[in-house]
């Protein structure tokens, strides 16, 4: 049994909001300049250009690289063998992303869902939660905008529209989103489950490693089927025509009921943004 | 090497009209900030028959909602953003005298036909460059709505805002144009 305590939960909390803000990771740099060099569109080059400016700008200027901070999704893999000690472990990580969007000038952009009053610190998180063996505590902190996160959808398919309810669905979601949610974006897919498990693998699958492909490899040959034919809508850069509409598809999958398919597409911009901490 | 294209705010009707989708523009001068929550304020004021916080005839609006400026920043990240949120509102705008909208992603039909009606533009910025957009911010100052804040309107002095112009006074869209061109299915 190993004590963590909530006032490293809190400190670690508050940097990765703003790490994850300011500077973009590695493996996701590393696939916007693969989409500049593969576009073929005027602007489409002109557009990617800007954003690895912005990218640089961000990491040299200590600043976010866009403004929307977004609402902080949080996912927490807690050792069994840990023992969370001095307070609340939910408070703490709320504690934290208040630090974070106070100390790193980032955006309060949540409020109450009907009336729409600002709560002015970015809080509450949403917090997910998996109990895993060992005697650590692994945060995840994946800051979502609502640009891409609004043209996201789920469907429970019948399971006779099979492989390809799925393939045309993600196809859907991807047309009817067109330049909105900032292409080139990531794809997260949750097939399976029930209704809020697909939702969560498709959430969860945005901070794998960035062109990472599924281990099961019937999987991974439909990601690249999906991100092929993506790259055919011919949406490119921020929907203004080109060849780079996506720069990943992550699909995930669990088993589900005899009666369902249930599928979820989370859509994520250019800006996929995540850092993570083990205590 | 072509000379840059300056769009003056507020906006003269002849530089808009001369110029067309896919035209990359630098735009100089005066412009406003409003999002989704200054717009319901703004059309519900015209409801009760109220005074605006801003005259609109020729300005130019920006989607935007930024983020804090740091210390010696004149405005934190501000990139545009998306501008389909804003569609119920546009039209009313724009027949009040808006000339140029600046946000990202596509508009509603209804928009574009306001577009042509009123001899107005939708110009497109970067989604998501907001460090490099607030390089072209050099003052920024309130004007209403503070307790929106983020969300409030703000008077912005830029230069050379480097913008695509998405929907000319014509109605040429590119949001239309570009995808047909490069799609291969």
């Amino acid at each position: 049994m190993r004590e963590i305590h909530v006032d490293k939960i809190v400190d670690a909390v508050e940097k990765l909001c703003i790490d994850a803000c300011y500077y973009l990771g590695d493996d996701v740099t590393k696939l916007m300049k693969k989409a500049r060099e593969d576009e073929v569109s005027d602007f489409g080059q002109s557009i990617m250009d800007q954003l690895l400016d912005n990218i640089k700008i961000s990491r040299d200027n200590n600043v976010p690289m866009c403004q929307d901070t977004g609402m902080t999704v949080v996912f927490l893999e807690i050792g069994q063998d840990a023992h969370i000690v001095g307070g609340n472990l939910q408070d703490a990580i709320n504690e934290g992303v208040r630090r974070g969007y106070k100390n790193g000038y980032l955006r309060k952009s949540v409020l109450t869902p009907i009336e729409r009053i600002n709560t002015k610190d970015n809080t509450p998180a949403v917090i997910h939660t998996e109990i895993v063996p060992g005697e650590q505590l692994k945060i995840t902190v994946a800051p979502k905008g609502a640009g891409s996160e609004n043209m996201s959808r789920l469907k429970m398919l019948t399971p006779s529209q099979g492989l390809d309810g799925i393939k045309d669905f993600i196809m859907e979601t991807v047309t009817l989103a067109g330049g909105c949610p900032c292409p080139p974006i990531i794809l997260g897919v949750g097939i399976g489950g029930t209704m809020e498990k697909a939702a969560y693998m498709a959430k969860k699958s945005l901070i794998r490693k960035a062109g990472e492909h599924n281990a099961d490899p019937s999987i991974a040959k439909l990601e690249e089927e999906m991100l092929e034919k993506i790259n055919k809508t011919g949406i490119g850069p921020q929907g203004l025509g080109g060849r780079s509409t996506a720069m990943a598809v992550h699909i995930d999958a669990y088993p589900t009921h005899i009666a369902e398919l249930p599928i979820a597409v989370n859509l994520q911009c250019h800006a996929a943004r995540h850092k993570e901490a083990i205590l | 090497m072509k000379d840059k294209k300056i769009l003056h705010a507020p906006i003269i009707a002849e530089e808009l009209e001369a110029l067309n989708a896919g035209d990359i523009v630098y735009l100089s001068g005066v412009i406003y900030t409003g999002r989704d929550a200054a717009h319901k304020r703004l059309v519900q004021l015209l409801k009760e028959n109220k005074p605006l916080p801003i005259n609109v005839k020729d300005q130019v609006i920006f989607y935007v909602g930024p983020c804090p400026a740091k210390p010696g920043q004149v405005i934190g990240s501000c990139g545009p953003t998306s501008s389909y949120r804003m569609d119920a509102y546009a039209p009313t705008l724009l027949d009040l005298g808006l000339k140029v909208m600046i946000g990202k992603g596509p508009r509603a039909q209804s928009v574009v036909d306001s577009i042509i009606k009123n001899k107005a533009a939708y110009l497109a910025g970067v989604g998501g460059a907001g460090a490099l957009t607030s390089a072209c911010v050099k003052k920024a100052e309130l004007v209403d709505f503070e307790d929106l804040g983020t969300e409030a309107i703000y008077r912005l002095e830029v230069e050379e805002f480097p913008l695509i112009v998405a929907i000319d006074t014509k109605g040429n869209n590119l949001y239309e144009i570009g995808p047909k061109k490069y799609a291969q299915i």
